[in-house]
């Protein structure tokens, strides 16, 4: 239930890589049979990639490392091939692939514009409008929200970016795989995304990048995708992401239709049983898989360790997961309390789970959560009921200092 | 994931006294929301003699936070008050065989909620002088508080003077960059420029100022890498000076010598927690077992070669010291 964290190899994906171990060895760039056959299949996987993104021509698609590789060039292209803009617009509920990057570049006098989010993860887009200026670089925005798995207006706000000459990246690392996407059609000139999220190995990823978009490379070296990125390519790697794009449009109904049902069901079967629960986000524009509910009074670490003990894997935006002291970034950009905050989990499925494994999530989450709430200050066991009832409650729990 | 010891997780899974104590008549609120950690911890205590006859916690946290209390619960049942506020929060974190660096500050918050709970039982009020920055070093949990406040109490301005006063960045190095920024930022308070050293120098200068003071310079672990970098320059020169005109010792008068190298050296280690014992001399082999934070230190290695370098430079012979694995040591028989 953890599948916006990363998902399985598909194992047509893993057979389809195999022989790329073993005797396709080859080196793509070699004139030699050897490497002819390895130069054939990864043509093959670009299309297939090509398919999936609805791109025009299959030059389009650059493959690099991963996620943030593609992030990385993209943002760092546009500032070099445009060294009189000096200003980055982008959103406070980024990836950390953009978040961290962006708040490097500040260091090093670029202006980065954080677009701020509504109670329900929800973007402005006048106030958005008013920051497109001849100033600006580049737009970059993520297609879906990797804890929420709200997805955002792109494709308009690449048009609006496009309208006043400005260049859009999206880091759709969440989105590909799980809602259609026509590249083709759009304004988009860059968007990231990762082969570990649906289905392909990790350690590769894709910068699309649209024909004509004025680039500069990350990497410079030799040849390899067309100079755009040198570094000889990871063949196994690549043509598993190919077959991984396939079985992706493939499946992209069903994941739509049946995986969005499990979603739902597994949502909808836990605000049922426990009290003092909500969903963040917003669910009227969210990826089919994801379902991020946050629980009140009680830490999301905790909740893993227990969930993790009867063998169910989630995430949490809990600060004690990441490391820093601070919950997520997402949540708080969203404003949730922090006594909610802290106790988010997010479930993300994939074609993979089942209708058994929705309703075991439901049968346990109950009492894990029951459990953690009766050690915790927050919360009244006996009466059931939170123990800080308003701002000037004296009995509640109330901690001398912080 | 966290690298949980089994006793932590013994701990979040089956805690001990959760729940308010009835009739309790000491209190102790602490932490806060932001940081995602708080804790109640209600005592009960006899008024005759000041003993903790019954504790209870509350806990709103992770894994390690839920722990911690139940720790902390343990450890001062049936101990007077006074008995009780010695308990520390590194005794907590020994008790539960040790915490990661970033979860320090819950056995911190565990420690604190009994000062909370003393003092609302002796009717004191308590100073709040609980401050935590960023985690800045993971190696030796430094945070970002602590590292302002030493360099400007100390007029600090180079990551290596930051390693030698607070041990941040005195490990694996990946912190550095964070480091230069605090530097780059606390200088510019006080109105000087930044100016890092372009390369880390390691090589031929610091073996030639190592060769002249190597005879007299005793070494010292205690103020971090730079110096056991030293130290590992010195292993050739040291060796070549102590050998000459070394008497023989007899087999006893070796081993004591031995033991007493390794008797001096061990309060340096005790400061940070760790510990190690002596417990075999194979001729030229000398084996010890790791103790307390020693086990998981980065820095364990360095440390043992400093101690070899030690041993060598009193026997005036080429020694190397192992540390015995745990097989090993099962294999030992109980004295």
């Amino acid at each position: 239930m953890d599948n916006n964290a990363t998902t399985m190899v598909a194992p047509e994906v893993l057979d389809a890589m195999l022989p790329f171990f073993t005797e396709q060895f080859g080196n793509a760039s070699s004139i030699h049979r050897f490497g002819n056959k390895v130069g054939l299949a990864l043509r093959e996987a670009r299309q297939q990639v090509q398919t999936l993104l609805g791109a025009e021509y299959d030059s389009e698609i650059i493959f690099t490392s991963c996620g943030t590789e593609s992030d990385s060039t993209a943002l760092l292209s546009a500032l070099r091939a445009q060294p009189n803009r000096k200003e980055i617009i982008t959103t406070e509920v980024e990836h950390p692939a953009i978040l961290s990057l962006c708040s490097n570049l500040e260091t090093q006098g670029y202006k980065v514009h954080y677009l701020k989010v509504d109670k329900l993860g929800r973007l402005d887009l006048d106030a958005y409008k008013k920051l497109l200026s001849e100033r600006v670089a580049l737009v970059s925005i993520m297609w879906a929200n990797n804890e929420t798995g709200n997805i955002y207006p792109v494709e308009r706000m690449a048009a609006m970016a496009e309208a006043a000459n400005i260049m859009f990246h999206s880091d759709a690392v969440q989105a590909v795989g799980k809602v259609p996407i026509n590249l083709k059609n759009s304004s988009i000139h860059m968007l990231s995304l990762s082969g570990h999220k649906l289905h392909a190995p990790k350690g590769i990823g894709v910068l699309y990048l649209k024909r004509g978009t004025r680039f500069r490379p990350l990497l410079r070296g030799g040849h390899q995708e067309r100079g755009r990125r040198a570094g000889t390519e990871n063949s196994a790697a690549i043509v598993g992401l190919g077959k991984a794009a396939e079985l992706a449009l493939a499946h992209m109904a069903y994941e739509n239709s049946v995986v969005a049902r499990l979603r739902d069901k597994l949502e909808q079967g836990i605000l049922e049983r426990v009290p003092h629960c909500f969903v963040t986000g917003d669910t009227d524009q969210r990826l089919p898989n994801t379902s991020s509910i946050a629980f009140e009074f009680i830490e999301g670490e905790a909740l893993l360790l227990l969930l993790n003990k009867h063998g169910i894997a989630a995430s949490s935006g809990s600060a004690c997961t990441s490391g820093s002291l601070e919950p997520s970034h997402v949540m708080k950009a969203m404003a949730i309390p922090l006594t909610a905050a802290h106790g988010t989990l997010r479930f993300s499925l994939s074609r993979y789970n089942t209708d058994e494994q929705v309703e075991r999530v439901i049968a346990t989450v109950p009492d894990i959560v029951e459990r953690l709430r009766n050690l915790s200050p927050y919360w009244d066991a006996e009466n059931n009921v939170a123990s800080i009832v308003s701002e000037n409650n004296t009995t509640g729990f109330d901690p001398v200092y912080a | 994931m966290w690298q949980y010891s089994d006793k932590v997780k013994q701990h979040f899974f089956e805690p001990k006294n959760a729940g308010a104590v009835s009739g309790a008549n000491a209190v102790g609120d602490v932490g806060s929301l932001s940081c995602g950690d708080a804790l109640r911890l209600t005592l009960k205590v006899d008024p005759e003699s000041e003993r903790i006859e019954a504790a209870g916690f509350q806990t709103f946290g992770c894994g390690s936070a839920i722990a911690s209390s139940s720790a902390l619960t343990e450890l001062i049942k049936g101990l007077t008050l006074d008995e009780a506020l010695k308990v520390d929060n590194q005794k907590i974190a020994d008790y539960l065989d040790g915490l990661p660096p970033e979860k320090m500050h819950c056995s911190v918050m565990g420690q604190e909620a009994l000062q909370a709970a003393v003092a609302n039982y002796r009717g004191e009020q308590l100073v709040d002088d609980h401050d935590e920055g960023a985690l800045v070093c993971k190696c030796f949990a430094v945070d970002d508080l602590k590292i302002r406040a030493t360099i400007r109490q100390n007029n600090l301005s180079t990551v290596a003077d930051v390693t030698n006063f607070t041990k941040a960045g005195g490990a694996c190095s990946c912190c550095h960059e964070v480091l230069e920024n605090i530097l780059e930022d606390e200088l510019s308070a006080r109105g000087e420029l930044f100016q890092p050293a372009p390369i880390l120098k390691n090589s031929k200068v610091a073996t030639e100022i190592v060769t002249e003071t190597a005879t007299e310079k005793s070494i010292d672990l205690s103020i971090g890498q730079a110096t056991l970098a030293v130290a590992d320059k010195k292993q050739d020169t040291v060796f070549a000076a102590s050998s000459v005109g070394n008497k023989r010792l007899t087999s006893i008068q070796r081993m004591k010598l031995i033991e007493k190298t390794i008797e001096d050296f061990r309060p340096t280690l005790q400061r940070d927690h760790g510990d190690l014992e002596l417990v075999e001399i194979d001729g030229k082999s000398i084996y010890v077992n790791l103790i307390g934070a020693c086990t998981s230190c980065q820095l364990a290695d360095t440390t043992l070669d400093a101690l070899q370098q030690a041993l060598i430079k009193v026997l005036g012979e080429l020694v190397e010291i192992s540390v015995l694995s745990q097989q090993q040591l099962a294999s030992l028989s109980e004295v």
